[in-house]
């Protein structure tokens, strides 16, 4: 079993001015394994992606709470789980097309999970309707080589 | 968070700056979107050499841009895109919709004046 050097959890009000906090504190968990900047980018931006998500998407009309998991592992490894108990996804695999979205009119590219795909090393995706959505990520961080 | 317009000519330069997220955009498109509306350039450039971050509502503006100058005959510019935020470009294609550069030059301030001192000098 895989023991993390980390493990942090915060719950925050589903309001966009909290994309940004979401992102910095992702940022200060990951910063301890000492990423490059476009690592740390990465992260961030699929962290920002599914905050976002849950915003949007999971809480259209009402302000919910936002679940932000992030997890270090000795090995470099971190995990993140975006959580929400909002309006949920009715078809998971149809929302994660590349430009596919629902909201078109508010300039949304429709990009989010494609995004979250191709910075990350997993994603999986888990939703119901009228429950929430959850989006657990992975991605390693290349170990630097120390002097 | 921000954005500076530049108009000059039929250019028409918005350099952005800070974070772009979803939060927000909403006001970047307003004021980009304001500024077109009043001075119907024929080419948008979107200078992002001091954006700090970008996820894909960086996108969603830059495709909505696009398709506003679209329906005016316009063009749109993706100018100095640093390179930590140059994957978002690049995943999600903006390069189909919009010329990319690395560096660009805007007609000078001045220069229709200066064009008229030296008809009036001949």
């Amino acid at each position: 079993m895989k023991r993390p050097i980390n493990d942090m959890k915060v719950v925050f009000p589903s309001l966009s001015e909290n994309e940004r906090f979401a992102r910095i504190a992702v940022s200060g968990i990951v910063s301890l394994a000492d990423p490059k900047i476009d690592e740390l980018a990465d992260i961030k931006t699929a962290v920002s992606e599914a905050v976002t998500n849950s915003i949007v998407h999971g809480y259209p009309e009402t302000v919910g709470k936002i679940e932000l998991t992030v997890r270090l592992y000795e090995d470099s490894t971190v995990y993140i789980k975006v959580s929400d108990k909002g309006c949920g996804i009715e078809d998971v695999q149809k929302a994660m097309q590349p430009l596919f979205t629902t909201r078109p009119d508010e300039d949304r590219a429709g990009l989010g999970f494609a995004v979250m795909e191709s910075f990350m090393d997993k994603i999986k995706v888990t939703s119901k309707v009228g429950k929430g959505t959850t989006v657990v990520m992975h991605k390693r961080i290349t170990p630097r080589e120390r002097k | 968070m921000g954005v500076e317009l530049i108009s000059r000519g039929k250019v028409l330069c918005a350099k952005l700056s800070g974070d772009i997220d979803h939060h927000g955009a909403k006001e970047l498109r307003r004021d980009i979107d304001i500024a077109i509306e009043e001075n119907c350039p024929s080419e948008l450039i979107l200078d992002f050499s001091a954006v700090t971050f970008m996820d894909s509502s960086g996108i969603g503006l830059v495709m909505g841009r696009y398709k506003l100058m679209n329906e005016r005959g316009g063009t749109v510019t993706v100018a100095k895109t640093p390179a930590y935020i140059g994957k978002v470009m690049r995943v999600s294609g903006v390069g189909k919709l919009a010329r990319i550069v690395n560096d660009y030059t805007l007609p000078r301030e001045d220069e229709q004046e200066v064009m008229k001192i030296e008809t009036t000098n001949q």
